[in-house]
């Protein structure tokens, strides 16, 4: 009964839990503007906001799917990169940032799942392990692809090449992509928030598909493949849907990410960031969108307040990572709970003996 | 000519990937996880010899010595501390521990040796050879590190093969409840086993470094992730497949440097992965499982 | 009418031939058993029905259509649905949801429809729902409803089974082993189920079976095989009493 309550955790009025987000931001954004904030966990409100949104959609893969990928800092770079571009071709067409902000996602986020359609179609059809390689290999594969790509725009349009500068820019143009140098001078059109509705429409969109047709659908491919293709469910479809869905978020996250800071370049989106996300779903709980948010935001802000720590903080953070894994895991926990209750029992029974 | 000195460099640094390798493949076989911090082993393993013979003055082949067996008991202790008690765990918390352990020992290397990068002096020495009148040049760290790594391959195939403890690695890998049952003692197994593994990424992190002499905290990442490649690549689990990954592996990377493109090379090498995965999903030499319905 | 037409069915697992010429032919609203010896290729009949294997060769029609070289999913949309030998259930989902999901492709809305909520959500996931707790209630499991259905009891896993093969509208229904690890008791009311089954559903039934008691108390025409062929076929008194399957069953 307990576990089956957990489960319930997902399906439990959903309203609450936006009211909860809703809440946190007002009072975060009371906290600025009174001050009441430090100037560096200010920074790091976008990244938070932007790691929720990855956590989310990465939860979609590995949790209601059931399939590892270990690339979805891959999705999060295209995005990234599309959206600079994008916003800094539109830079004059739309002079209201926020609209240019979303405009940028959007599309970022759409080049993101036609990445994850590419990525999806050969892959998917792997299982476990193989499957986590291959998505890792193709995090790789993005970003050193996106490491040798030069984008520069000027009065004839936006101009392409890869390996080296092959184009001149007409006087007036500026390079958006330099290669391994990246992208700088980016305007920050990112705020926080922008990154709060960004958080909204994906839990919006994720909650609701996960209490749908298809999301049960989904969860049927990971509970049991080969039942679920014997009542009628197109295992491929399935995970390519839930796959795809999860990139296109990965990419919005990542346009909001990149529109946050004023050089970016592909090396920020690599297999240390998909790993960093990875931590954050098992950690939030498999499946479990809301511990999701939780494990991300905590985990984005620990190091923070680990820093007095120094040096160390980093340690201690792998240390607390192992900690709680096991903690979590190796029954420690049962042992933890079952101690309490057979206290609480015992205390019953003396009170009743007297 | 530069051909044939390429390839002997391909297969040089395959051989460090398939030492590597195989003690993933190992660990994965036995204990049927992605051992993520097995690229850190490899970092520290570079650190201990460097030390021992920078800060120390012992000689390399002691140095080398004393670094197998710092990194045989690291092995063995990440073993008994984090993995062991998640035994029965999803394996995912497993994954996510291993990155745990991967954060702890870089961010230890951090503390020790600052982040700074130090110079590895090859344990083997700059001598090198000289064919067809000077034309090809054949390193001395190659030649030790192709060496090493065949009687490497050799060794672990007779172990597993003839001893009383290979039979027992072979059985935990298959079942290890009835292993169990037939009497093997499985946790000593498994603790040989990354004992193995840990030894052997000793021997690649100072072949590495010994012909790649930049040593930081950070050192042991990529080749670790591409070792897991190369070890995905000729069929996980499979020790012949290990080596035969690795080396390919590296043949693809060297190749893909000196004709296609330098900053491509490592998108060429994942590429060529996922195209054998798609065509052989269980890796080259792997073995196919498939579900009893 | 014929339902299942089976023609010269065969497959072979490398040199081994797990089936050889089997045909069959069931009619439509029978319930026909498919029994044999441990090891006969009985599951492997299921498993070639259903398009989990590919037969090597021989022709497999439902209703007229050719099954050959469809995928799982698409023979079940054509109306095959089936059990499991080792129980298949979603074992994280609950009961309702193991069967809201047989409903999948009954009971349809859009994608956009999923995402935003909007449309004709609420009033299909109502009606899957309702139509749902209809299929448990049938099998006495509708108090179970919101349990995990990993937490149910075997006998009741194994109604489960049938209850969500059932959601997705079959033709003709396979059952793998319906009874077994099921106590006497609960044979006896597994048999009313699957007969009230049959008429309430109108759906045509092939089940395998090692209990000769439920075989013969609902079966109305038996197949047997043995060594992947064909030994009897006929009304099951007259099988179970051929000399050749008793001699199958028991060895010499």
């Amino acid at each position: 009964m307990k576990q089956f309550k957990n489960l319930l955790t997902v399906r439990r009025d959903n309203t609450i839990s936006y009211g909860i987000v809703i809440l946190a931001f007002l009072v975060i954004q009371g906290m600025i503007a009174s001050g009441n904030i430090s100037s560096s966990l200010k920074g790091q409100l976008v990244p938070i906001c932007a790691y929720i949104v990855m956590a989310v959609s990465l939860n979609l893969t590995v949790g209601i799917l059931g399939e590892l990928s270990l690339g979805h800092a891959g999705f999060m770079s295209v995005g990234a990169f599309t959206g600079i571009v994008v916003s800094t071709s539109l830079a004059a067409a739309i002079p209201s940032a926020p609209l240019r902000l979303a405009v940028s996602m959007v599309i970022g986020g759409l080049f993101a799942g036609l990445a994850g359609v590419i990525v999806g179609i050969p892959v998917l059809r792997l299982k476990g392990d193989y499957l986590a390689i291959v998505t890792l290999a193709f995090g790789e594969i993005i970003k050193n692809i996106i490491n040798v790509l030069y984008i520069g725009l000027d009065e004839n349009g936006l101009h392409f090449s890869i390996l080296q500068q092959s184009f001149t820019l007409a006087e007036g143009g500026r390079m958006i992509i330099n290669g391994p140098m990246g992208v700088s001078g980016v305007e920050k059109i990112s705020s926080f928030t922008s990154g709060f509705v960004l958080i909204l429409v994906t839990l919006f969109i994720i909650l609701n598909l996960v209490h749908s047709r298809t999301g049960r659908a989904v969860m049927s491919v990971r509970d049991n493949k080969i039942a679920a293709e014997s009542i009628g469910i197109s295992v491929t479809r399935c995970k390519l849907l839930a796959f795809v869905i999860s990139a296109v978020f990965a990419g919005m996250a990542g346009t909001l990410y990149a529109m946050n800071f004023s050089t970016v370049t592909a090396s920020k989106f690599d297999f240390n960031t998909s790993i960093l996300i990875l931590v954050f779903v098992v950690l939030g709980g498999l499946g479990n969108i809301w511990g999701s948010i939780i494990a991300a935001a905590l985990l984005t802000v620990l190091p923070e307040l680990l820093r007095s720590m120094n040096d160390y903080r980093m340690l201690i953070y792998a240390i607390l990572l192992i900690v709680m894994m096991i903690f979590n895991n190796s029954g420690a926990r049962k042992r933890l709970l079952e101690w309490r209750s057979a206290r609480c029992a015992a205390r019953n029974e003396k009170k009743e003996g007297a | 000519m530069t051909f044939l000195s390429h390839l002997i460099n391909g297969v040089s640094l395959g051989s460090v990937y398939a030492i590597i390798a195989l003690g993933y493949t190992m660990v994965y076989g036995i204990a049927k996880m992605l051992n993520f911090a097995h690229g850190d082993v490899i970092m520290v393993g570079a650190y201990i010899s460097f030390c021992t013979t920078s800060y120390l003055g012992l000689s390399p082949f002691v140095s080398v010595l004393f670094s197998i067996f710092v990194c045989t008991v690291l092995g063995i202790v990440i073993e008994r501390l984090a993995y062991k008690p998640l035994r029965q765990a999803p394996s995912l918390a497993v994954l996510i521990t291993a990155i745990g352990v991967s954060y702890f020992l870089q961010n230890a290397a951090l503390l020790i040796w600052g982040s700074s990068p130090k110079t590895f002096t090859s344990v083997v020495g700059n001598w090198s050879v000289r064919l067809f009148d000077g034309q090809l040049v054949i390193s001395g760290v190659a030649i030790v590190t192709i060496l090493a790594c065949i009687i490497i391959m050799l060794c672990l195939t007779l172990f597993i093969n003839r001893t009383k403890m290979g039979t027992a690695m072979r059985a935990v890998s298959e079942d290890k409840a009835a292993a169990g049952l037939m009497g093997i003692n499985v946790n000593t197994t498994i603790s040989m086993t990354f004992a193995i593994g840990s030894g052997l990424a000793a021997i690649a992190g100072i072949l590495m470094c010994s012909a790649y002499p930049t040593l930081m905290p950070t050192t042991g990442s990529m080749p670790g992730i591409k070792a897991f490649t190369a070890a995905v690549f000729g069929g996980i689990g499979s020790i012949p497949g290990a080596m035969l990954g690795g080396i390919l592996l590296g043949l693809i990377e060297i190749f893909s440097k000196a004709y296609i493109s330098t900053q491509l090379s490592d998108a060429i090498v994942f590429a060529v992965l996922i195209v054998v995965l798609i065509v052989k999903p269980d890796g080259l030499l792997g073995k196919h499982v498939s579900e009893k319905v | 009418m014929t339902t299942l037409e089976v023609t010269k069915l065969g497959i072979s697992f490398g040199g081994l031939r797990a089936v050889d010429e089997l045909s069959m032919k069931i009619e439509k609203g029978s319930l026909v058993g498919l029994i044999g010896p441990n090891g006969a290729g009985k599951t492997t009949v299921f498993n070639m029905l259903t398009g989990v294997y590919r037969p090597t060769d021989g022709g497999i029609r439902l209703e007229g259509e050719n099954l050959i070289g469809k995928k799982p999913f698409e023979i079940n949309h054509m109306g095959v649905a089936r059990t499991f030998q080792n129980i298949r259930l979603f074992p994280k989902q609950s009961v309702l949801d193991n069967v809201m999901v047989g409903f999948n492709n009954q009971i349809t809305y859009s994608l956009a429809e999923s995402i935003l909520h909007v449309g004709s959500y609420r009033k299909k996931e109502r009606e899957m729902r309702e139509r749902s707790l209809e299929i448990l209630r049938v099998f006495h499991l509708e108090d179970s409803a919101q349990t995990l259905s990993s937490n149910l009891p075997y006998g009741k896993q194994r109604k489960l089974e049938i209850a969500r093969a059932l959601a997705t509208n079959p033709k003709l229904l396979l059952l793998d082993e319906p009874a077994a690890g099921m106590n006497p008791n609960e044979t006896g009311e597994l048999m009313d189920t699957i007969r009230l089954v049959r008429k309430k559903y109108n759906v045509t039934i092939l089940l395998i079976e090692h209990d000769m008691k439920l075989v013969q108390g609902i079966c109305e025409y038996l197949y047997v095989l043995n060594f992947g062929r064909l030994l009897a076929e006929g009304a099951p008194e007259k099988v179970l009493n051929d000399p050749a399957v008793v001699k199958a069953y028991l060895g010499d």
